[in-house]
């Protein structure tokens, strides 16, 4: 039965899935100058529906324990929120200048917050399976919002079929996780795992849950997608899902694996570790290689996995507490770059390509120098937002028994610092290319003022990162 | 007598032919969708046969939720297909290979 408090409990999602309908019906009926409109509602609803989540109307958990609202999911969906609205405040002069500004990037970039949102308050494999469809199907056809770009169609048509292939592996080891427990509720499968004796067809499901976790956040070796993706997807939409959905797959990883799986932990912590490492070693090594700046943060990302997996292989409320924070702080720090490359783009012009950011320096002093402040914090140089996040993690998994992880993890990361490094290095060092385009455009000042924030933040994050971990800690039930 | 290890055992055949149709196929990408599917029903007969076995609904009706999500999915897979062939007048995976790295 359906009870006043299950709906309340479930406010912001309804909220929002009423506002994405109505931003979509209103679209029809804005002409293409006006097309502001829904950029502003967009933002005025993804702000509305943080202010709903943290009021935190009803219950702790709804319509009998499918969906569940505790601190992790509160803390993911307010990021979650934040780094969609950051995005498309930045995709916005990017998306004017090639005709894509329309009313299906807003709507399916929303569709996707939605399903993101459901899938961190998922309770039972149902929702878990139906908030990573709602994001995956949205993120699909945002791929492919280009509809004239061979590059754009060819991108989604990867995303597509490796995407459904993982949907799949995850749904067939769900098959076999419902068929040892008898229960599709996560609170129910972590009760019958824990004293099982009968481990069989378990293990052959967590195999196929842990493979399908691992392409959704393109672990190594079931990265295949993500450099493709990245690359041929339009920016705007490269920055949404190279940002939001990180936090969105650790939310379904703890889920899953911690609040369902948790009594076979010593199974797919060793299956997370070797995939963390694989990542590590293919994500660090790969982007050394390559020109295109928006495959070589697609390679970045793959080894920053490597890290967030470091997390959880702890399998302790501190290395989960660590992983959260580092994908909050991966969030936050990727936007910016993605931010940055479509700030810098024009209409023909994308800026994708390293050698594009030669003599950045002297063209563009402040662009470079946010540029420079998002690649060390990529990188991991202290005092910034994403050393932190490296320090935490590797504090989780330097205790004996996984000391070899945290080694690994540490001299991959100064492998990661060169091509960081490179990049800053383009930027200051070379000279700028003849005819490189100016940079600064009037029309973008509120989106300059927002982006010199957003990277200034990483800095100061970086400074002051007691709090935010404070809020990981608490979410996850550790008392100082 | 057809026990549930029948049908665990089919429904493990028709992934497997599945992920097979995924990798080994290089012709056409509507072969992809089609194994994209069967793969999705064996998830689906293993889906019943356990909410069967097991005399409960909650899997039966996990595979509603399965059909109507790959409705979807072969909606967005099949639009997706048609701006591709648009660009590329193809629909060969071995021509689509444009970016490599």
């Amino acid at each position: 039965m359906i009870s006043l408090a299950d709906i309340l409990t479930l406010l912001p999602e309804s909220f929002l899935t009423i506002a994405i309908c109505a931003l979509l019906l209103l679209d029809q009926f804005l002409k293409p100058a006006q097309r502001s409109v829904t950029h502003y509602l967009s933002i005025v609803a993804l702000a509305v529906t943080g202010w709903l989540v943290l009021q935190q109307f009803g219950e702790p958990s709804a319509f009998g324990g499918m969906f569940v609202r505790d601190g992790i999911a509160i803390l993911l969906k307010l990021f979650v929120l934040l780094t969609t609205a950051l995005v498309f405040v930045y995709a916005r002069p990017y998306l004017r200048d090639r005709a894509l500004f329309v009313g299906e990037y807003y709507v399916l970039c929303l569709f996707g917050v939605l399903g993101m949102m459901l899938l961190v308050s998922a309770g039972s494999l149902v929702m878990v399976y139906l908030g990573l469809e709602l994001l995956a199907l949205s993120s699909y056809a945002l791929v492919a919002l280009n509809r004239d770009s061979p590059l754009s169609s060819e991108a989604a048509m990867k995303y597509f079929v490796l995407g459904a292939l993982a949907s799949g592996m995850l749904l067939y080891g769900m098959s076999m996780i419902y068929g040892a427990t008898g229960s599709l509720d996560l609170g129910t499968i972590h009760a019958v795992t824990a004293s099982s004796t009968q481990r069989g067809m378990l293990l052959f499901g967590v195999v196929f849950v842990v493979v399908g976790i691992a392409f959704k956040f393109g672990a190594a070796p079931f990265h295949m997608w993500l450099p493709d993706v990245y690359q041929g997807a339009p920016t705007a939409v490269t920055a949404f899902i190279g940002s939001a959905p990180k936090l969105a797959a650790f939310g379904m990883a703890y889920r899953l694996l911690e609040s369902g799986l948790d009594g076979l932990g010593g199974y797919w912590q060793l299956m997370l570790a070797l995939l963390a490492v694989a990542s590590l070693a293919i994500g660090n090594i790969a982007a050394i290689m390559q020109s295109n700046l928006k495959r070589m943060l697609a390679y970045s990302t793959i080894s920053h996995v490597g890290f967030l997996f470091l997390g959880l292989v702890n399998g302790q409320p501190e290395g989960y507490a660590a992983a959260m924070f580092y994908a909050i702080s991966y969030a936050l720090t990727a936007v910016v770059a993605f931010g940055i490359i479509l700030l810098l783009s024009r209409a023909g012009f994308e800026a994708e390509e390293i050698a594009d950011y030669k003599g950045l320096g002297q063209r563009a002093p402040w662009y470079a120098f946010l540029m420079a402040l998002t690649m060390f914090s990529l990188a991991g140089v202290p005092p910034l937002f994403g050393f932190f996040g490296k320090l935490l993690v590797l504090k989780a998994v330097a205790v004996p028994g996984t000391l070899w992880l945290a080694i690994s993890g540490a001299v991959f990361a100064i492998v990661g610092i060169y091509y960081y490094l490179r990049i800053v290095k383009v930027m200051y060092f070379d000279e700028p290319e003849q005819g490189a385009t100016a940079i600064a455009r009037p029309a973008d000042a509120p989106v300059r003022m927002v982006i010199s924030a957003n990277a200034l933040a990483l800095l100061i994050l970086g400074i002051t990162w007691g709090p935010l971990y404070g809020w990981c800690a608490q979410a996850l039930g550790i008392t100082k | 007598m057809i026990s549930l290890a029948h049908f665990i055992v089919l429904g493990t055949v028709l992934f497997c032919i599945s992920v097979a149709g995924i990798f080994i196929n290089r012709k056409n990408v509507i072969v992809l969708l089609m194994a994209i599917e069967l793969m999705l029903l064996a998830v689906n007969m293993n889906f019943v046969a356990f909410s069967r076995y097991l005399g409960d609904p909650a899997g039966q009706v996990f595979v509603f939720f399965i059909l109507t999500v790959a409705a979807a999915e072969s909606a967005i897979g099949l639009a997706i297909l048609v701006v591709l062939f648009r660009n590329r007048s193809t629909i060969n995976v071995a021509e689509i290979d444009s970016m490599k790295g």
